[in-house]
């Protein structure tokens, strides 16, 4: 069984999705990676973003 | 023949206003793209990377797209498993609906998963609500895929 921290499965999943995003929202390679680049960049720092809001939050 | 030439001359006047380079859905004249396009079943490609992750871009040559999205794909599906998600078997409410139809976009993984039992039926701990997320998005994306290697099968997307 697999057990990753919250924030691992972050970085696993954003960089699943952040692939086929690319892949299939862009025509050419270079563009390929720098959407990828882009949708990664936007889930991990979103997750970042929300955790440190709700964090706040609560406190 | 002046009409003509007159109508490409203000065709040409007319500003640009917007641009769809890079984006995916450009059309493809090229006559190579064309020609592909109008041989064979074009929904080929669409079925088979449907129950296959990766296998449509396969057909259209595009090996190393395929093999990208096949990793990620079949890497997030088996990541899921690992974390003891839950494989939708039934749908009771609207969520095991969607869960269901999610789960339904793995194509052959999803009934080989059936078959061999794999999944929690119900989720225990909390990383197994995350590997029920991942097997599900894993089946949309493997959707997205399917539909861009129908794309270009087409020629809507430049091969």
């Amino acid at each position: 069984m697999l057990s990753p921290s919250h924030f691992t499965a972050v970085l696993l999943f954003a960089l699943c999705a952040s692939t086929v995003f690319g892949i299939t929202q862009r025509e050419t390679p270079r563009r390929m990676f720098r959407y990828g680049l882009y949708c990664f960049l936007l889930f991990v720092g979103s997750a970042i973003v929300l955790s440190w809001g709700m964090y706040l939050i609560a406190r | 023949m002046h009409q003509l030439e007159n109508r490409q001359g203000t065709d040409s006047a007319v500003p640009v206003r917007y641009s769809r380079i890079g984006m995916a859905a450009t059309p493809n004249s090229t006559p190579a793209a064309t020609k592909t396009a109008q041989q064979g079943f074009v929904y080929l490609p669409l079925i088979v990377g449907w129950l296959v992750p990766g296998a449509g871009h396969f057909l259209v040559g595009k090996w190393r797209r395929g093999v990208l999205l096949a990793l990620s794909i079949v890497g997030m599906f088996v990541l899921g498993l690992l974390m003891q998600g839950k494989v939708y078997s039934s749908a009771h409410d609207i969520l095991d609906i969607l869960g269901l139809a999610g789960d339904l976009g793995n194509g052959l993984l999803y009934v080989v998963s059936r078959v061999l039992g794999l999944g929690a039926d119900s989720v225990q701990v909390t990383t197994a609500d995350y590997g029920t997320r991942f097997i599900v998005v894993a089946g949309l994306l493997n959707v997205i895929a399917a539909v861009d290697a129908h794309n270009l099968r087409t020629g809507r997307k430049p091969l």
